[in-house]
């Protein structure tokens, strides 16, 4: 919903570790990002493509995505499992005592840089 | 060119809003100013609530508005009739406001002479959740016409709000709105939230709220 947002987010965030590390050029910026963050992959690339192209720095810059599985833990049994499957209610003991453990993320991993 | 090299940043990308929010909050609290984030969808009726909530804390509260829309200034000539103090920002075609927005409106707002702030935020159940705005606290509407299941299909939003207001009461009968599997479902996300049935159009429950919001604000100044 809100991915050109976060891309404005993202640019920013980068070309400050850029200007600290005294890149000369962002190649490739790797996210990680949560299988229940909310944001769309290929929406996500369509806003990364237009906004680069406005940043010298970085205005080839490749986006990488590497997704982080959702996983939901139930306080009543201790069991872990899958958020997007299983949802709120616990498929092992029926609780709905359960919480997120991973899979909101939305993380700068890393940049490669010349 | 030199060579191709990896640098680790390992950073959220929501770090950065989330200590502008921590920040904006703390300096509120020292100028004992509360700022309410009110969300919900559009048409649920934030403005007229905050009409209503106008006239029920003005003389009592020094009550400033912002509001947030993608574009035009309707809302904010609405609540400007009640002699609130109220200005309209414009989010440029983004979704939600973050922190750093939230402090530009309140800079433009001079909250001064305010003891409580009421950010209405973009009319939207999804990205407006995500987005710590620094508020002291979190407010939402749910209409009746939009159904008892939303808590079920925006858990974020329902999660995240201190008070669910339940609005349009008054029609009640004409749809199949069960309150008790809605209360059900809110809870189930958000067992702490507050839930307050009102018709903001006639003025019923309002009180409640109204009185809910009064109590929030003096906590906050005793702090």
């Amino acid at each position: 919903m809100h991915e050109l947002g976060v891309v404005f987010y993202v640019i920013r965030d980068v070309k400050a570790v850029a200007e600290e590390n005294k890149v000369q050029r962002v190649e490739s910026v790797t996210l990680e990002i949560g299988e229940v963050s909310g944001v769309v992959h290929h929406l996500l690339e369509d806003c990364w493509k237009w906004a680069v192209k406005k940043e010298p720095i970085m205005d080839e810059a490749r986006l990488l995505i590497e997704e982080i599985p959702a996983v939901t833990h139930c306080e009543a049994c201790g069991e872990d499992y899958e958020t997007v499957k299983y949802a709120k209610i616990c498929p092992r003991c029926g609780s709905d005592r359960t919480y997120l453990i991973q899979g909101n993320e939305f993380n700068i991993k890393e940049i490669g840089v010349t | 060119m030199g060579d191709f090299r990896v640098i680790e940043v390992k950073q959220s990308v929501f770090a950065d809003n989330d200590r502008r929010a921590e920040e904006l909050r703390r300096q509120n609290r020292e100028k004992g100013l509360f700022l309410l984030n009110l969300m919900s969808s559009p048409g649920a009726g934030k403005t007229t609530l905050l009409t209503r909530t106008i006239e029920l804390l003005g003389g009592d509260l020094r009550i400033g508005v912002m509001e947030a829309d993608i574009d035009s200034d309707v809302d904010a000539q609405r609540i400007s009739r009640t002699g609130a103090r109220a200005i309209q920002l414009h989010t440029g075609g983004m979704c939600h406001l973050d922190a750093e927005m939230t402090a530009q409106g309140l800079a433009g707002l001079e909250t001064g002479e305010l003891d409580l702030a009421i950010l209405e935020n973009v009319g939207n159940l999804v990205c407006p959740a995500e987005f710590d705005t620094g508020a002291s606290k979190n407010a939402m509407i749910l209409s009746v016409p939009e159904g008892d299941d939303k808590p079920l299909k925006y858990p974020l939003m329902f999660s995240i709000c201190d008070v669910v207001v339940i609005n349009k009461v008054d029609v009640l009968p004409y749809f199949d709105f069960d309150m008790e599997k809605c209360r059900e479902n809110i809870l189930m996300r958000n067992p702490n939230a507050r839930i307050i049935p009102v018709c903001a159009r006639t003025g019923e429950g309002v009180e409640a709220w109204a009185d809910w919001l009064r109590e929030q604000v003096k906590k906050w100044r005793e702090k």
